[in-house]
């Protein structure tokens, strides 16, 4: 990744910190406002960067995501802009359409934000707590489970399988949590387990 | 590969241009520089291109723009043509080379193309409104913009385009805010074929030389750059593989001109100003500019027409 | 893909085909573009619309879709009848001179063995011969008409450019010109690159379209080299991963697999996977699978998976048919024999075929989760939406619950791309609301199932109870901690096996590399191929170097590749039998006398002779495999077969209809449609602007291309009086949707075995969530069958008709 002399000539003194507006540093302070104003100030000076990976295709294109608060220090972060990362081989900064709205999928008006449930014959879902929801759901799986399950099969073969509730795992969570998510899904004698592989 | 600029600076830094840096300003006059800047240029190589949109929706994001959720009509560009929001936008034309017999999907993204003699500068009435830095960027400050619509007319490629709801013209900075802190635009940045680089415009040229010279080894006899000289050549340039024909791309104008109309318009503003104007032409005409022209009617064209007739001393 | 991303800058020429880079893979395709300016390479695209890809390529062929294999074995064919063959490489590095038994034999389009009842073979015919010292008999002089290389010839001559034109609806001339292009790589100095996706595996035929391909590559000598492979760009940003873990009915992490019912305990699983060498001297690096299944079962069960219980082998689930992929999962949910459904992250009633189908079978379940951090139509399959989902809330007694879920900004942890590299991410924001992380859910449902066996037992709660749980916070698994579990870890201290006395791992320390698994319980891994992604050095995922000496393309030093950071698979095969690069100018490894060594981490043991010891060393042949002996369900060669809804009757095997060995469930065969009633071809795909359905949710995205349409050609619009932007309604033997119309040159009728083929694109993105305009999309017309191999559903073929609507649409 070397740069052509020019263009670092051209582009030299970026990064440099420096107090003060950047136009009282070149001596114009006493210009109108108007006349300020119009190269708008830089918008992810302040921000804090984090280091991610496109969550769209398998590219994987390196991401930096730049927020309003700190993770890291136990602080509240907003995301307020996503941009490539330049150093990644693969993408070097680049980014596809929906790459570069990743800002968008991020604070989506149709992000989930509450457990819901919708109940037998019901024409809406309602809010139901976290706790209440993994509850049912434990329910719901263990007395499926303790009814369907095949311990042998008509040979008398040990087969110890559920084959009567499945379950379809995601292709876009990360390694750690499809190993996790086998552990629970295998321990429990699911056959039907599956991703998105074909589609 | 074109090299990356290096990852944007969370740091406060000095911007590397500002006001002094001026070289035109609507209406009015500005001192001369005390230096000149490394003229930039952003190359759109059609050849490349992969009309994915990237660049709109970089675009977008970068300048906290919303554009509406449209139809399909039947074609690929969406929106259906740049809007105050859409700085830029991809035109799909399919054409089909006569003498090869092969369609080409010919892709070109459309906007602000930063002329070295911009039009909508020349033809805009208000002081300050529309600057031109010695790097070649042509930008409009929206504070001192009256919404008169001047600029669309002034500009040879159908450019700006003035908002239904705030009144004021808009359209490509080239990215001025990135550029003051050494980065390029956010489109370039975004490409993912590098159909778009940026950086000084005489290594842009030869960038395009190179790319020119690949693509007459593949058959495209006419491959050339397009830097118009009839605006005295433009700070966004295109690498075109039928340089002859630059009509068949969306209709890219094959020899743009400023309209002689703003050419005399330019005397007048540069000299009266807003408030000579508006004395000229009569409550009439300054109310359709405050309540919000958004296109130039045949009326004001004659209102220009009457006003650089009558305008005594300008040119 | 056997290379990565950045290889693809190494190649002369690129041939996308069976997908469609520029569109699907925008910055992945950039090295497409950086191969033309490096080393002038040239890009065919075959396709059979005229895509992104396309405007982009030097040279564009039209193929009617579902006709790839007789357009690369016809390809195949032309390499061998103008020698264009690389020939020490085939010689040496497949099995063409391999013999095969003498009942083997191919017929009337079906190889020996079919049962048509069965829709099977008996695959016992498609073997080699054995010679009496155990090993493969072979002809090294390709003169025995029983080697592989002769049955091959024999296999493809059918193809002929004129057989190519009539199949494929590829202008012969168009054709020769790819092929005088392909054919030009058999050269050692030259490579190209296979680029495809789904374009290729969504079909009846999907796994051979690929193997075409793959045997293509192998008559070229383009496999292992750098610029050359087989790069499937995958879809999802960590399908690749979760394939690896083996998120799959069939599979154990590290492509192991699930016991079958008839394998009754471990000996009798253990006797098929022993991977005896086929030749002298040959690697057979499978031999190690005890080492890495015991070493699964430890990080499953920890102590309780002891030699005496057969390290808990009855723990895993016997599998009575040979996998539940989710066709067959919908089949059985649809005969009322699923009860209940967990979908992490997945939208089944848009991604899974015969929509109608999807939601009959939904509603037959007691009870549906869902986990995802965007609202999906699967979690509202039961809501009414009008046109867009005709549904009576009230006639449908599924219990839902939809648990919101963190996005990838809001959780730490590793993706492996395409290339194999396993890559680190930060969160950096802060969930919305309620939502939390995927490990977090389970580990929630894990505890309370476990609380549950606890307090009223039930069958065989031991599986669940005593699941290796190490995590500080068992209610909040953290990332590291399950990365550093699947990394694997040495329970006891581990020898080294020429010197007992010499300790290689100490006890309770991170293994280095999979070399150091055992197969005696005293090592822990969650998945053997990603051994040394996390060691004692620390989180090798997350290394951010991004030199490349000799601008060579490997960036060894950025994140982990699978297996062992190596970034080439076979990359043995680069070099002759002497070891030296075929190609000095893009070595990745050579022999320097006495070990292997370069840029990349050799494919072979770093001490293996290269006269000696083959570069697959994952095959106990030690080569790749031209005839595939009994791997594929549907044939040791590809074939070409109609996909089930065609245009044409077969012109090789006109009695054949769709894939012989494709499984077909019994009410979906009365679903296929016929060319009387519905006459075009249709294909589904997803635009650029597009990922999926998420991006419906992504305002930008959908403001790109907002609205539902098909894509026809102008003769087509013409012929049916359609008007660019008009409304049409599509209809296949499923269903129906109404779309715009899209009228282009880009779509050209094509002339296949004497009739015109009129084509119609069907692209996916539209449901009922989200801020894109409400639509349907292709699944409401697709048929319910999948790839005889992988049952991947056969998308991108099919039968519509399509007509005109003149009456506005609300």
């Amino acid at each position: 990744m070397n740069m052509e002399l020019s263009r670092r000539t051209l582009l030299k003194g970026a990064g440099v910190g420096l107090a003060g507006t950047a136009l009282g540093a070149f001596g114009f302070g006493g210009i109108e406002a108007a006349y300020a104003d119009a190269i708008r100030a830089f918008k992810l000076v302040g921000t804090t960067e984090t280091r991610n990976t496109c969550p769209y295709c398998s590219v994987a294109c390196g991401v930096i995501m730049y927020s309003k608060g700190d993770l890291t220090k136990g602080e509240k972060a907003e995301i307020t802009h996503i941009e490539g990362d330049v150093d990644h081989p693969t993408n070097r900064g680049t980014l596809c359409p929906k790459g570069a709205a990743l800002l968008d999928f991020v604070k989506s008006e149709t992000r989930l934000t509450k457990p819901r449930i919708r109940k037998p014959g019901a024409d809406k879902f309602e809010d139901i707590s976290w706790n209440d929801a993994l509850d049912r759901i434990a329910r719901l799986m263990k007395d499926d489970r303790d009814a369907n399950f095949e311990a042998q099969n008509q040979d008398g073969v040990t087969v110890n399988r559920w084959k009567t509730t499945g379950f379809l795992a995601a292709s876009a969570s990360t390694n750690e949590t499809a190993f996790l998510t086998y552990k629970v899904v295998r321990s429990t004698g699911i056959l039907a387990f599956d991703n998105q592989a074909r589609v | 590969m074109y090299p990356p600029l290096p990852n944007p600076s969370v740091q406060p830094s000095a911007m590397q241009y500002g006001q002094e840096d001026l070289v035109r300003r609507s209406a009015s006059t500005v001192p001369t520089p005390p230096r000149q800047l490394t003229p930039v240029a952003k190359l759109i190589d059609v050849s490349k291109c992969i009309g994915c949109k990237a660049c709109q929706v970089a675009c977008l994001e970068w300048n906290d723009m919303r554009e509406e959720v449209g139809v399909n009509t039947g074609v690929y560009e969406n929106p259906h043509d740049l809007t105050p929001a859409s700085f830029t936008l991809m035109r799909f034309t399919e054409w089909e080379n006569g003498e090869t017999g092969n369609l080409e999907w010919l892709i070109r993204k459309d906007g602000c193309m930063h002329c070295g003699d911009p039009g909508c500068l020349k033809a805009c009435p208000a002081p300050g409104a529309i600057v031109q830095y010695s790097n070649g960027i042509v930008d409009f400050v929206k504070e001192n913009c009256i919404g008169c619509g001047y600029c669309v007319k002034g500009c040879p490629f159908n450019i700006p385009r003035i908002s239904k709801v705030d009144h004021k013209a808009y359209k490509c900075t080239l990215c001025s805010d990135r550029v003051a802190v050494g980065q390029g635009p956010a489109c370039a940045k975004a490409c993912p074929t590098q159909a778009i680089v940026f950086g000084p415009k005489e290594d842009m040229i030869q960038h395009a030389n190179a790319r020119i010279e690949d693509l007459k080894s593949r058959g495209f006899q006419n491959a050339g750059l397009y830097d118009p000289p009839g605006v005295g050549g433009t700070h966004v340039m295109y690498v075109l593989h039928h340089a002859d024909k630059p009509e068949i791309y969306a209709d890219l104008p094959k020899d743009p001109k400023i309209s002689p109309v703003v050419e005399l318009w330019k005397g007048l503003t540069k000299y009266a100003g807003l408030t000579a104007i508006a004395s000229f032409v009569g409550i009439g005409f300054l109310h359709h500019i405050v309540s919000g022209a958004n296109r130039v009617s045949a009326e004001d064209e004659r209102n220009a027409k009457r006003l650089t007739e009558n305008q005594p001393g300008g040119g | 893909m056997t290379n990565s991303w950045t290889d693809i800058k190494n190649t002369d020429l690129v041939i996308i085909m069976g997908g469609n880079a520029a569109e699907a893979h925008p910055c992945g395709f950039k090295w497409v573009t950086e191969a033309k300016a490096n080393r002038g390479a040239k890009l065919i695209v075959v396709d059979p619309r005229f895509t992104r890809s396309a405007s982009v390529a030097d040279f564009y062929a039209p193929i009617r879709q579902g006709t790839d294999i007789a357009f690369i074995l016809g390809l195949i064919n032309y390499c061998i009848q103008n020698d264009k063959v690389h020939w020490d490489y085939v010689k040496a590095f497949t099995n063409a001179t391999y013999l095969v038994k003498d009942g083997f034999s191919f017929k009337d389009g079906l190889f020996s063995g079919y049962d048509e009842s069965k829709r099977e073979y008996d695959k016992s015919s498609w073997d080699y011969q054995i010679g009496e010292d155990g090993f493969v008999m072979v002809d090294d002089t390709l003169s025995n008409p029983r080697c592989v290389w002769n049955l091959l010839k024999e296999h493809v001559s059918v193809y002929t450019p004129e057989m190519v034109e009539r199949i494929c609806g590829t202008p012969k001339d168009k054709y020769l010109k790819v092929a005088e292009m392909v054919a030009e790589t058999s050269s050692p100095t030259k490579t190209m690159t296979s680029m495809y996706a789904l374009g290729w595996t969504q079909h009846s035929k999907g796994s051979q379209n690929i193997r075409s391909m793959a045997m293509l590559q192998l008559i070229l000598g383009n496999i292992g080299m750098r610029g050359g492979g087989m790069n499937a760009l995958r879809g999802h940003s960590n399908i690749q991963g979760l394939t690896d873990i083996g998120l799959m009915s069939n599979l154990i992490p590290g492509y192991l697999t699930i016991p079958t019912q008839k394998e009754v305990d471990f000996a009798t699983y253990m006797s098929t996977r022993g991977f005896k060498p086929l030749r002298p001297d040959q690697m057979s690096y499978w031999q190690n699978y005890k080492k890495f299944f015991v070493s699964f079962q430890k990080s499953m069960w920890g102590d309780e998976a002891q030699p005496w219980n057969d390290f808990a082998y009855d723990w895993l689930p016997k599998l009575d048919v040979p996998a539940y992929d989710v066709l067959r999962a919908f089949e059985l949910m649809h005969q009322g024999k699923m009860n209940g459904y967990v979908c992490q992250g997945f939208n089944p009633l848009l991604s899974f075929p015969n929509r109608k189908k999807c939601t009959d079978a939904l509603s037959k379940l007691k009870f549906l989760v869902t986990m995802d951090p965007l609202d999906t139509e699967t979690a509202r399959f039961w809501e009414n939406h009008g046109e867009y989902n005709d549904v009576d809330p009230s006639q449908i007694q599924t219990e839902v619950i939809q648990l919101p879920s963190t996005c990838f900004a809001e959780d730490d942890g590793s993706l492996v791309n395409s290339g194999r590299w396993l890559q680190w991410h930060w969160a950096g924001g802060t969930p919305p609301g309620e939502a939390q992380r995927d490990t977090w859910i389970m580990a929630q449902i894990w505890k309370r199932l476990k609380a549950l066996y606890e307090k009223e037992d039930g069958p065989l709660p031991d599986p669940i109870l005593k699941v290796r749980w190490p995590y500080a916070d068992p209610d909040d698994p953290k990332a590291d901690e399950i990365a550093r579990e699947i990394n694997g870890y040495a329970i006891e201290a581990v020898y080294d096996p020429t010197d007992p006395t010499k300790v290689l791992v100490e006890k309770g320390k991170q293994l280095a590399s999979f070399g150091q698994l055992r197969d005696d319980g005293t090592t822990s891994c969650g998945c053997w191929i990603y051994t040394g992604c996390f060691t004692e050095d620390g989180n090798n995922m997350a290394r951010r170097d991004n030199s490349d000496p000799d601008e060579a393309g490997f960036y060894s030093k950025w994140a982990f590749s699978w297996p062992a950071n190596r970034r080439i698979l076979y990359n043995r095969a680069s070099a002759d039998m002497n070891g030296q690069p075929w190609d000095p100018s893009r070595k990745v490894i050579a022999w320097n006398g006495t070990k292997w060594e370069g840029y990349d981490v050799p494919d072979i043991a770093p001490t293996a002779k290269p006269d000696v010891v083959g570069p697959f060393i994952m095959n106990p042949e030690g080569t790749a495999r031209l005839f595939t002996r009994t791997m594929m369900k549907d044939g040791p060669f590809p074939a070409h077969y109609e996909p089930f809804e065609s245009p044409i009757a077969n012109p090789v095997a006109p009695n054949v209809k769709g894939n012989p060995a494709a499984r077909v469930f019994e009410g979906d065969m009365a679903q296929f449609g016929e060319a009387e009633k519905f006459p075009y071809a249709a294909t589904s795909y997803r635009l650029t602007e597009h990922f999926h359905f998420w991006t419906k949710h992504v305002q930008p995205n959908a403001v790109m291309q907002p609205e539902f349409f098909v894509e026809i050609s102008e003769q087509l619009a013409e012929e049916k009086g359609i008007k660019q932007g008009g409304w049409v309604k599509v209809m296949s033997n499923r269903g129906e949707v109404k779309a715009k119309a899209v009228v282009t040159k880009r779509i050209k009728p094509l002339q296949c075995d004497g009739k015109t083929v009129h084509i119609v694109g069907v692209p996916l993105h539209w449901g009922f969530t989200g801020v894109a305009k409400k639509g349907l999309g292709p699944n409401t017309l697709t048929p319910f069958v999948g790839d005889a191999n992988i049952e991947t559903p056969e998308y991108k073929a099919f039968l519509v008709d399509i007509a005109p609507l003149t009456e506005p649409v609300s």
